[in-house]
């Protein structure tokens, strides 16, 4: 179904306001841009308008041999940098048959993980700031820094690392890894408890959130939402349970749903991700012996025998998925990505008509785009 | 009379000079405060702990390009700003900061001066919002006369019932009645609470800061002011909120009177006074939420005039029982 | 003595207005100098449409309330001399227009029409 491309004044209507949100605005997320129609202060219609991020990823991937597409999907959503490079490696691994040593899959779950929390630390900073909450942008950003000086530690680069490799991770990790890591979870456990008492059990909050810009779960269907965004819709659907790779399938888990839909439910299921992330690190950090293989046998030519393979993984903002298909050459004939927050945005228009002019940037932080991952 | 003239001059000179040099302090206040409350450093490059900072950014705004779109009303956009300042300064006219003579006019209505005197300035942001031709900032304008008649009444209401205690609309006289009676803010307090929060909406302080939400209006009202004009809105804005603390420090916690029968020293007590509720007002920008524009109107309307007004009748009753006075 | 006050304050801020001025001086302005900012786009249709006011119920009312705040301030003063008599006036006063709020509450007109 295609829904209006623009948004145009109609003629002889005097009572509709046409507004741009966006790309620079304060509350779009980096470029996003919103046209939308407003009565006083209520959305008539909203068109999304995406493109202003476009780096032509896909294609550069193409002309690219695979060691150095790593490096280009890192930049998809920069903000969980790590976490983008699983899907395209789990597909080559695939197609190159190789083996991940169990060690290899611990340690990338870890990072997998720490790179969610930092994520939802950036999503509850800013969103908190849309809220016109100032403060907690800083608090977050504190605790995230705990998470990249780990990462700096380990692989060098702090928010796009590059880390993860076929068969496994690069390099093996830094001797106070496992030191730093518990360090990080008992911190973070301890701050996490403020974070609800700040945000969740605020009753301005709570009147900002609860009850709005209500997602129906038909319609998070429809739209092919994820992560997050459907979970708070009362879908269970995580990729980490719907189709497990590296160490998920040993590791104990819950998948927090709400059947509510609306601000609070999607706000209220990332924080409860955070908190099942501490625990499925904790677990991972027991079982990952503190040495051994990190990486599997490659060649050292990386060339897949001809094929397609798709995989996909949950990153922060949902279902990521990247689909390979090799000719047997060094470089992919085609790589396209399935990016969580493009699908995610085509909710704009169901969520914004209807809501207010001040919800609309509830409703915009609370599905959590980001724009290096939705234009590519 | 001529004499009398030039003495009223230059004392209102020499006040808005007091006034000027406070908002200029006041930003450094704002920004390092906020800042400790953010863990961070906050400006201390420009001086000893950032002190001229202040006077760095008056100088970057006065050379700055002043534009003026070409959708604009060209009049009242001028205008705006003018309104907007002078009534947000003349506010602070009637407010004692010591004993007789140490008050620019010491009118008999200053309440009623000063309750009149704010509410014009809303004028000053909703022309803006107009004049701009623009459409953020006309939606800020609208805001900020929801927030108007949101906020107004149960901030008039509030007065009310210390007035009726003190009888007398002159501050002065207020003041001298909690010198010997006690405190407002322990007699009145729930009256104190509903003043309180009616005027964070005055000041258009969090959590009703909603006039130039900047995530939502980018900067509202003054979205298309620069230079010196912005900084007649910015001037106006943070006068509300020293205008507002002052007041409230007045009104509940005796103003310039010295508490404790420690001695009386002109401007240092209300300053000190006013610096609590200056405080109180920065702590709640810092950690809280703001509201939507509907909800605050619900909430002045649902909860804050009915208690106003069911105190203000309580405290009728206890006054005509000959209580108090 | 106000309007004094209010002179000086209006003098203060022509003569800032002025300084900026003279230091700065005039330049041409063209172009995207005078166009409204939009989130870095080009305005689409009219800056000038009529706008919804929702709360034009609130503000009604609040009409009707401001005055009565109005007569309650020169009574409150008086209201020693007044006793008993002028709490129960001021009582039925208050009460009437209490009376037409709960009426308009009643009715759902106060509830946020959208």
């Amino acid at each position: 179904m295609r829904g209006p491309t623009t948004v145009e004044p109609v003629p002889g209507r005097t009572d509709e306001l046409i507004i741009n949100m966006g790309p620079q605005h304060p509350a779009t997320h980096g470029v996003l841009k919103v046209v939308i129609g407003v009565e006083g202060e209520r959305i008539t219609r909203a068109v999304p308008h995406i493109g202003f991020l476009h780096r032509n990823h896909e294609k550069i991937e193409e002309a690219r041999t695979y060691p150095q597409i790593i490096t280009y999907t890192d930049r998809m959503d920069y903000v969980s940098g790590l976490q983008n490079e699983l899907p395209f490696i789990l597909a080559v691994e695939d197609l190159l048959g190789v083996e991940v040593p169990p060690r290899a899959k611990l340690i990338r779950t870890i990072f997998f993980e720490l790179f969610r929390i930092a994520s939802h630390l950036v999503w509850l900073g800013t969103g908190m700031l849309d809220l016109g909450a100032i403060t907690p942008f800083l608090y977050t950003f504190r605790d995230r820094e705990m998470i990249l000086e780990i990462t700096e530690k380990t692989a060098g680069a702090r928010m796009l690392p590059n880390y993860f490799t076929f068969g496994g991770v690069r390099r093996d990790v830094h001797p106070d890894f496992f030191k730093d890591v518990a360090h990080f979870l008992d911190f973070f456990e301890t701050r996490l408890p403020d974070y609800y008492a700040l945000v969740l059990d605020s009753p301005v909050f709570q009147a900002r959130a609860v009850g709005v810009g209500v997602l129906s779960r038909e319609r998070a269907i429809a739209r092919g939402a994820s992560g997050p965004v459907i979970r708070a819709s009362g879908v269970a659907y995580d990729v980490r349970k719907a189709e497990p790779y590296d160490a998920y399938p040993e590791l104990e888990f819950e998948v927090p749903t709400r059947p509510e839909g609306d601000v609070f439910a999607r706000f209220w299921v990332r924080f409860k991700e955070m908190e099942e992330s501490v625990k499925i690190i904790r677990q991972a950090l027991e079982k990952t012996p503190k040495t051994g293989p990190y990486k599997g046998k490659v060649p050292p030519r990386v060339k897949p025998k001809p094929g397609a393979r798709y995989r996909a993984v949950e990153i922060s903002r949902g279902h990521l998925g990247t689909y390979v298909v090799s000719d047997g050459s060094e470089r992919p004939l085609r790589v396209k990505h399935r990016s969580p927050s493009f699908a995610n945005l085509q909710l704009i228009p169901d969520l914004f008509v209807g809501a207010r002019f001040a919800d609309a940037i509830a409703i915009l932080s609370s599905l959590d785009p980001v724009f290096g991952e939705v234009d590519r | 009379m001529l004499w009398q003239l030039f003495v009223t001059a230059v004392k209102a000179l020499v006040l808005i000079l007091a006034l000027l040099f406070t908002f200029a302090y006041i930003t450094w206040i704002m920004r390092r405060g906020l800042a400790r409350f953010q863990v961070r450093l906050g400006p201390n490059r420009v001086g000893p702990a950032g002190l001229l900072q202040p006077i760095a950014d008056a100088v970057k705004a006065i050379f700055k390009e002043d534009l003026t779109v070409a959708r604009a009303d060209r009049v009242l956009y001028w205008l705006a700003p003018l309104i907007a300042f002078t009534f947000a300064l003349a506010a602070f006219a009637v407010i004692p900061v010591g004993p007789d003579g140490w008050v620019v006019a010491n009118l008999d209505m200053g309440v009623l001066y000063v309750f009149a005197v704010s509410e014009l300035a809303v004028y000053g942001i909703f022309l803006a919002g107009w004049a701009s031709g623009s459409k953020y900032p006309l939606m800020g304008g609208l805001r900020s006369i929801a927030a108007l008649v949101g906020y107004e009444l149960a901030l008039g209401m509030a007065i009310l019932p210390v007035v009726l205690m003190a009888g007398s609309l002159n501050l002065q006289d207020i003041v001298a009645w909690q010198q010997t009676h006690g405190y407002f803010i322990l007699w009145q307090f729930p009256a104190f609470l509903v003043y309180f929060v009616a005027s964070l909406a005055e000041m258009s302080r969090t959590p009703f800061d909603f006039a130039e939400a900047e995530q939502e209006l980018v900067a509202g009202f003054h979205t298309e002011y620069a230079s010196m004009k912005f900084v007649s809105f910015y001037i106006a804005e943070l006068l509300h909120w020293i205008t507002g603390s002052a007041l409230i420090a007045t009104l509940f916690l005796g103003g310039w009177a010295a508490p404790f029968g420690l001695p009386q020293i002109p401007v240092l007590w209300l300053f000190l006074k006013w610096a609590i509720f200056i405080f109180l007002v920065l702590w709640i920008w810092a950690s809280w939420f703001r509201t939507r524009y509907d909800q605050m109107i619900r909430f002045a309307w649902g909860v804050l005039l009915p208690a106003a007004t069911v105190w203000f009748l309580i405290t009728a009753y206890y006054v005509a029982k000959g209580g108090a006075l | 003595m106000v309007a004094v006050f209010a002179v000086v304050g209006v003098a203060i801020v022509y003569a800032t207005l002025f300084l900026s001025r003279l230091l700065v001086g005039e330049r041409p302005k063209t172009g995207a100098k005078l166009e409204v900012y939009e989130s870095g786009e080009v305005t689409i249709g009219t800056t000038e449409a009529r706008v919804d006011v929702h709360y034009y119920l609130y503000a009604l009312l609040f009409l009707v309330f401001d005055v009565e705040a109005a007569l309650l301030f020169p009574w409150a003063p008086a209201f020693d001399k007044l006793g008993w008599l002028g709490v129960f006036e001021v009582a039925i006063f208050v009460a009437i227009l209490a009376a037409g709020l709960a009426y308009a509450w009643l009715r759902g007109v106060l509830k946020w029409v959208y």
